[in-house]
């Protein structure tokens, strides 16, 4: 229990001390949201006055963090200097979108990776072994902008199997439900309506938005898992195992992948934060309306409060992943105890 | 696996194959941020607002950026040129929606309501969303405008500080729409004020459906629009940021029209038999700011000497891949009073090292240049035009730093004249010659900010002051051509290239017009 309280005491001063480094960070680019909201057409100084105060911008800096941390405590994230609305409202009404593309990836990247890796390290050394650590190393270098565009071309425009971009037809309205369309489209008022149709039509949007995501998680999983299993392979206990005769299946799936699995949980929950940055880059090229895309928006535009406020919700998601993990860690490896 | 996938696959194309008929697909290339044209400045949210759910009391005609009767059936000026009486269009309804339902047409109310939000800093709906009204204010309409008058529910009168004759055109412009008074005092009374702008009601051809963020926004046809229009039943925009993705919708017909086509992809559409690229000279200048406050470009002559150095026929091949005229004036052609007699500055280096000897600096000088930091229409590739104009320089002599900040900081240095050399550029507003030669190169820009050379020529500006209060066309066309002629002739930019704007939609997609104001029109479009 005492392990579990301490976990959660450190969130407070990681989260001040990444709302710090935003808060200040943001402010060093040079820019300015006010001089962006006008552009080319310029401003006099007394309305450039005015604009700046209206958005709280003339006090001193140390005394708008001082607000900032203030109002945030109080769920106050502010207010978006461009859009004007809340910055939670433009957050949570994309967040589903992120989230499902994410899940989306990292479960395609993980029935895929494990399997492979496993068989990897059985076949050590193989013609298969060198060939998938060779083509893991090229996907995890690849460059998501370059292989997004490349599977739109082959699967979109080529082949016409997938759609080039969006998250589902046009043609239907799914009331927002959960915002995660894969649920959504699987209320009864919508498969009344049109059946399983808009379900099967998320699901095509979803595929290569989520290959293209899933494609680095999926060489990192596959990687560790080959050198997890490897390392797991050689302990005392499966020597013993094997030793006393026992069935090889029962070797690899019960005794040794539940201990290899321990440290491939840490490398899902470190591609989480992988997940969010590649989301920036996929969810442009697939016109995907995350927070990826939000993000980078604001920073271009210098929307202080959304840069702010999304980056303390985004890094409060990441940290409280990790603590999940790390709960998980515990049930599954019983030294941890 | 792999099985699987294919199978979702094969079942989801049978069932998805049946389109709607007459809906339109438009790839945008981004959000709007509001739903409101008061609020919004930038063409994205204007072809989500203006463009389709509201109307003007006057509009520009499809096409052209002549004013035409809209809302208003035809106004009157008074001799003073101080007050404008509008008479009214009678029976035109306001959207029904899900969230509204009009119980009267539109009337005097509705115009007094539209333009006093933005005016009157007590008015009711004021402070709503934020409550910045930035165009309306860089048009300067709150200080043209002295009161508003109904006279009866279907005339309205506005009544000026001073003559301006580009009252009209500002008054054609997105952020003049008219918005329902009706609708607006039913969200007082249920205290949802900020449901204006982001559940919108018009008088426009389109109904507000539903719009989800960064995605999709709907808009069905309006049943009861007052005008004649195309035969689009339901419209959507596909939000799609990446240029070259629009470009893959457009070729699987995920849409019908994609906006701002990239440069690069355009020669493959007008190969492509199954789409329709336009193109029109668009209302826009690139050009390179001399700052006359700094030396050496105080001296008349070193300013024309860097005119006649610069090549501008290799830029317009090379960065703009030749989708771009030359630029021999401030004025785009496609505006009235542009002024076809000027001569440009020929390119000649033995011209350039005459003028610079001439000046006293026979061994040219140092100084740097500022290359545009985004890429614009008007100017495609900053820093690769600035590298040109590099090498052309050093042929007559003069050593350039290139330099350039973050486009927010570029523009405010740029305000305070930190300069001595600025690539800039500007898109027309209104369409009046006002626009470019007061706006750009008048001494109230100076402080305003949007006069990069700092120059203040009295003679120039009391000629682009004078047409401005003018409202005679001939006058004012006059009065523009002068101008026009001192400024090539005190030479203060390099003017460098109108930028060709490009359109690229499915070969089915007919009636679409070029819009000089750069706006997307969908009122006359017909899908056959």
């Amino acid at each position: 229990m005492k392990f579990f309280l301490k976990k959660f005491l450190d969130l407070i001063p990681t989260l001040l001390g990444i709302s710090l480094i935003c808060f200040f960070i943001i402010r060093l680019i040079p820019g300015d949201p006010v001089l962006n909201l006008v552009g080319e057409r310029g401003v006099d100084p007394v309305r450039y006055a005015e604009m700046k105060h209206n958005l709280g911008l003339d006090l001193p800096i140390i005394q708008q963090f001082w607000f900032f941390v203030k109002n945030a405590c109080m769920g106050n994230l502010g207010t978006s200097i461009v859009s004007n609305n809340s910055v939670w409202a433009e957050f949570i009404e994309r967040f589903p979108a992120t989230f499902e593309l994410g899940m989306f990836s990292l479960f395609f990247a993980t029935i895929i990776g494990i399997p492979l890796g496993i068989y990897a390290a059985l076949k050590r050394n193989s013609f298969f072994d060198y060939f998938l650590m060779g083509t893991s190393l090229i996907g995890y270098s690849m460059p998501i902008f370059w292989w997004g565009l490349i599977l739109i071309l082959l699967f979109s425009v080529k082949l016409g199997l997938t759609p080039v971009s969006g998250r589902i037809e046009l043609t239907y309205d799914i009331p927002v439900m959960t915002g995660l369309y894969l649920i959504d489209t699987l209320q009864s008022a919508v498969v009344k309506a049109e059946g399983f149709a808009p379900f099967w039509s998320a699901i095509k949007h979803l595929i290569l938005p989520a290959i293209a995501l899933g494609t680095i998680p999926l060489a990192v999983i596959a990687r560790m898992t080959r050198s997890s299993m490897l390392e797991v392979l050689g302990e005392d206990y499966i020597r013993t195992a094997r030793a006393k005769g026992m069935n090889k299946t029962r070797i690899v799936y019960i005794h040794a992948l539940r201990n290899a699995l321990v440290p491939i949980v840490t490398t899902l929950a470190l591609l989480f934060g992988s997940i969010i940055t590649g989301a920036i880059l996929t969810e442009t090229i697939f016109s995907w309306p995350g927070i990826g895309k939000w993000i980078v928006q604001s920073i271009t535009s210098r929307d202080y409060p959304v840069i702010q406020g999304g980056v303390l919700i985004i890094s409060f998601i990441i940290v409280m992943t990790n603590i999940i993990v790390d709960v998980i860690y515990y049930f599954l490896n019983p030294k941890m105890r | 696996m792999k099985t699987t996938v294919l199978f979702f696959l094969f079942v989801s194309n049978l069932a998805l194959t049946t389109a709607q008929a007459k809906s339109f697909v438009y790839c945008s290339e981004g959000s709007p941020s509001s739903f409101n044209p008061q609020l919004v400045t930038d063409g994205t949210s204007t072809n989500a607002t203006a463009q389709v759910i509201y109307n003007n009391l006057v509009a520009f005609e499809p096409g052209s950026t002549k004013i035409i009767p809209q809302l208003a059936t035809s106004w009157d000026i008074s001799k003073d040129k101080l007050v404008y009486t509008f008479t009214l269009r009678k029976g035109v309804k306001f959207h029904t929606t899900k969230y509204f339902t009009p119980t009267r047409d539109f009337n005097a109310t509705d115009v007094v309501f539209s333009v006093d939000r933005q005016r009157v800093k007590t008015h009711p709906f004021h402070d709503v969303s934020g409550g910045k009204y930035e165009y309306f204010d860089g048009m300067e309409m709150g200080k043209t405008i002295k009161e508003i008058k109904v006279l009866d529910p279907y005339k309205v009168q506005f009544v000026l500080n001073t003559p301006d004759a580009t009252f009209l055109a500002n008054m054609a412009m997105s952020f003049m729409g008219i918005l329902s008074e009706e609708y607006g005092s039913k969200l007082m009374a249920a205290n949802k004020k900020s449901d204006m702008d982001t559940m919108p009601v018009g008088t426009g051809l389109f109904v507000f459906q539903s719009y989800a963020k960064d995605s999709v926004i709907k808009y069905t046809a309006n049943p009861q629009y007052w005008g004649q229009h195309g035969n689009i039943d339901k419209l959507i925009f596909a939000i799609t940021p990446d240029a070259n993705v629009r470009h893959q919708k457009l070729k699987t017909g995920e849409c019908q029209f994609a906006n701002e086509p990239a440069p690069a992809d355009i020669p493959e559409m007008q190969k492509n038999p199954k789409l329709t690229v336009m193109k029109d000279a668009g209302l826009n200048v690139g050009y390179l700011a001399l700052n006359v406050t700094k030396k050496p470009f105080d001296n008349l002559l070193v300013r024309q000497a860097v005119n006649h150095a610069l090549n501008k026929k290799s830029y317009i091949d090379a960065i703009y891949m030749g989708n771009a005229v030359i630029a021999k004036n401030p004025l785009p052609p496609t505006i009235w009073s542009y002024s076809d007699a000027i001569k440009d500055y020929e390119y000649s280096v033995e011209k350039a090292k005459a003028l610079l000897a001439k000046a006293g600096y026979p061994n040219g000088f140092e100084t740097d240049m500022w290359t545009l930091p985004v890429a614009r229409p008007y100017n495609p590739n900053g820093k690769k035009m600035g590298e040109l104009m590099q090498a052309d320089l050093a042929k007559v002599g003069i050593k350039v730093r290139l330099q350039t900040y973050d486009w927010p900081t570029y523009l405010k240095k740029a305000s305070q004249g930190e300069h001595s050399m600025l690539q800039m550029g500007w898109t027309g507003d209104n369409g009046d010659p006002d626009n470019f030669l007061n706006t750009l190169l008048g001494c109230g820009a100076v402080k305003a900010g949007s006069n990069y050379s700092k120059w203040c020529d009295q003679k120039f500006n009391k000629a682009v002051v004078d047409a401005k209060v003018q409202t005679d066309i001939k006058k004012r066309t006059a009065l523009y051509k002068d101008a026009q002629k001192i400024f090539k002739e005190q030479a203060p930019w390099v003017t460098i290239a109108h930028s060709t704007v490009f359109k690229a939609m499915a070969k089915n997609v007919k009636g679409y017009k070029i819009d000089p104001l750069g706006h997307d029109l969908f009122t006359f479009l017909v899908i056959e």
